[in-house]
């Protein structure tokens, strides 16, 4: 049985409040700045034990040692790593007392997604009647995960809960070391997720109502970690619709997904931080690193709707290790007046009879600029792999750019790779068609990017998909004429 | 219905209508001919509100109503139908959803709900009928990898659907087979009622036949230099343009 939002909604309307606002941990910061201090600092606050501690100052250590990569195809200006604070509880007081007091653009946005008037509440920080609070809607998923024997908690929890499942997986897929921001985010990360399916279970719901609630208050070094035993099955739902007005800048995540035998976890994404304004200014830097491994006939599928952040950074990748499994990798990313985005995927075949596909849909509007990276690595043992993969870009306007950057290196006779690239650009004559049949210029141009993405929209969980859609047209709002 | 009074229109300063006077009543079928050039489908375009023309003298008269403010969505949901020469792709939208898209943003304009999705499906299944569409077809992304004759039904289907009160049809008869185009014609044929009117613009006398107009037009440089009734298509086919144009400069 699929767990709806609204059946929760309803569950929790129902549902006497049980905990009260979270009054217990206080809100205070660390000092700006980087060292080692701060790192033992973070991992204290967060009552973690000492391989865990020792695992953060190891990463540190690492990452002190390592340079800001270049080579992407994003301008902007480096953060000053020591002029941000690392760590900060979680401020659990409404910022307002009622929906008069937030941004009239904000609701406007809110409204046009459909988004709910509690929700709306809760997204904008507004003191809310039904309490949806993370306490409480954990309770209520968990009840229903455990009988099954999932584990579903927040990553800092499960360290204290469970660290023998943390300690065997973590840093397996991406390593301390793995790159710069990753590096960072293992020495610093504040919170994430943490998720186990046992052997044979399929998870009965997707795991996402939790994330679009929480999301509002997530901090900038995210750490994710999910598990699927030998033979189950996940769906992952990460991510919110809703505009997220974050003052961090700078937001590096780390995202590991291991599918053991057989398994096959499905993980999908819908990003929209703040992507700065009109001139350009402000905005979130998104340095993400995402990764999943796949034993024997894994499968592990990648879906993102990127909208949002100045500049985003983001390669959600597969290691094909088992023989026979399965990579996929599902992407739209939109980008409007000054946005970058860097993004695309690595499938690497170790395993024989691997398989991966690449569909990735990139949108340029305004003076945005939109880069697809890929890479395909097919190793000498991996007999019979084969990829496909299909790199669509739609340009709106003439001070746009998009960009493809496919690499290739196969080292087995044997592989068999194939790369489809198209560019095409919105005209004046569709819009006119679409004109002609009383289809305004907003709609129309909402109709050919859905009609551009649809692909990768239909791969996406039913009420996702339908939000993503409507996103799709806020984003580019008023990018033509 | 439709009254055009001294249309001056061009492009980039280039003036390619030049002075069109034209009265089209309801019930009424006109067709406008004239050699390449002579400024039929900008004529078309300009009373369907492509931005690209800027007229610079003369009114565009629907019911009453001048045009001259009027976006060319605005002009849609006034009853405005243009079944285009070339028609575009747009790739992942298929016919039906681009129909439901087009008839439901009509309503919107006109204050109506949402057309409820079974009035929807019947209204597809006896237009399609109508234009011997097979129904695989409309779950096809518009235009894309159609051939010239399933374009032009395709128009011809959008036009049924969309029942308008002013049909432009800008040589809908290009790219046709003898077949295509009986579908075609018959279509419209069957279309045409004592409420709405049609436009064919065409090069040749062969639509003609199948769609009979009550009057013919002729349009040289810009100008409406003839008119008269279905008989000066064939005459035109028989003695070609270059009488017309001869008795332009005399």
């Amino acid at each position: 049985m699929a767990y709806t939002e609204e059946e929760l909604k309803k569950e929790l309307e129902t549902k006497e409040y049980e905990y009260g606002f979270f009054t217990d941990i206080e809100a205070d910061t660390l000092p700006k700045g980087l060292n080692e201090e701060i790192v033992i600092a973070i991992s204290k606050k967060k009552e973690e034990p000492e391989w865990m501690t020792e695992w953060r100052l190891q990463a540190f250590r690492a990452w002190k040692e390592m340079i800001e990569p270049e080579w992407a195809n994003i301008r902007y200006k480096k953060p000053d790593f020591q002029d941000i604070s690392y760590y900060s509880a979680p401020n659990k007081k409404p910022k307002y007392n009622s929906l008069d007091e937030v941004d009239p653009e904000l609701l406007e946005t809110f409204k046009k997604l459909g988004i709910s008037l509690d929700e709306q509440k809760k997204l904008a920080g507004v003191a809310v009647d039904i309490v949806m609070d993370s306490v409480s809607v954990a309770t209520t998923f968990k009840k229903t995960l455990a009988e099954k024997g999932i584990i579903f908690c927040s990553i800092s929890e499960a360290i204290k809960e469970h660290p023998e499942l943390v300690k065997k997986y973590i840093g397996t897929v991406v390593p301390q070391k793995d790159n710069f921001y990753a590096a960072l985010n293992s020495a610093v990360f504040s919170d994430g997720s943490f998720c186990y399916i046992p052997k044979g279970v399929r998870c009965p719901m997707e795991l996402s109502t939790y994330f679009r609630i929480n999301q509002a208050g997530t901090g900038q070094f995210e750490r994710t970690l999910v598990i699927a035993d030998e033979g189950s099955y996940v769906s992952y739902l990460e991510g919110c619709t809703a505009p997220s007005r974050d003052e961090n800048q700078l937001h590096a995540a780390v995202v590991e997904l291991i599918a053991l035998d057989n398994a096959e976890i499905k993980y999908s994404t819908v990003q929209n931080w703040y992507p700065g304004d009109k001139e350009g200014q402000g905005g979130v830097f998104n340095f993400v690193t995402k990764r999943g491994l796949c034993e024997k006939n894994a499968k592990i599928s990648w879906t993102q709707v990127e909208t949002g952040s100045a500049i985003t950074w983001k390669y959600p990748s597969c290691i094909l290790k088992g023989d026979n499994s399965i990579g996929e990798f599902y992407s739209i990313a939109v980008t409007n007046n000054f946005q970058q985005a860097d993004t695309g995927t690595k499938m690497v075949h170790l395993g024989k009879n691997t398989r991966s596909t690449i569909i990735s849909k990139g949108i340029s509007a305004g003076k945005s600029q939109n880069s697809y990276r890929g890479l395909v690595q097919v190793n000498s043992r991996a007999e019979n792999a084969r990829n496909f993969s299909q790199c669509d870009s739609l340009l709106m306007g003439n001070e746009c750019g998009a960009h493809t950057f496919p690499y290739i290196e196969a080292k087995n006779k044997t592989a068999q790779i194939e790369h489809e690239a198209t560019t095409s650009k919105i005209g004046e004559d569709q819009i006119f068609y679409c004109n002609q049949r009383g289809i305004d210029t907003e709609k129309a141009i909402a109709l050919i990017v859905n009609g551009f993405s649809k692909e990768v929209l239909n791969k996406l969980p039913m009420e996702f998909a339908v939000e993503a859609q409507k996103l799709l047209e806020i984003s580019l709002e008023g990018s033509v004429g | 219905m439709l009254k055009i009074d001294n249309l001056h229109a061009g492009v980039e300063g280039n003036e390619i209508l030049n002075g069109i006077n034209l009265e089209v009543n309801a019930g009424e079928v006109h067709a406008i001919m004239g050699p390449n050039g002579s400024g039929k489908s900008t004529l078309a375009a300009v009373i369907a509100g492509k931005e690209e023309f800027e007229v610079t003298e003369g009114t565009v008269i629907l019911d009453g109503e001048d045009l001259e403010d009027s976006a060319p969505e605005e002009r849609a949901h006034k009853g405005i139908f243009m079944s285009f020469q070339y028609p575009v792709e747009i790739p992942g939208v298929t016919v039906t959803n681009f129909m439901r898209t087009a008839i439901n943003e009509s309503r919107k304009a006109r204050g109506l709900e949402e057309m409820p999705a079974n009035q929807m499906l019947k209204l597809i299944r006896e237009k399609s009928e109508l234009l011997e569409i097979d129904r695989k077809f409309l779950s096809r992304s518009l235009n894309e990898g159609f051939s010239g004759g399933e374009k032009k039904r395709n128009e011809i289907f959008q036009m049924a659907m969309l029942e308008p009160k002013l049909a432009i049809l800008d040589e809908t008869d290009s790219g046709l087979d003898i077949d295509a185009l009986r579908i075609v014609a018959n279509g419209v044929n069957k279309l045409r009622s004592e409420s709405n009117a049609v436009i064919v613009i065409t090069h040749y006398q062969r639509l003609l036949e199948y769609i009979v107009p009550d009057y013919v037009h002729v349009l040289h440089e810009g100008k409406i230099v003839k008119s008269g009734t279905k008989e000066l298509a064939l005459e035109l086919e028989e003695k070609g343009y270059d009488w017309i144009k001869n008795e332009a400069v005399v």
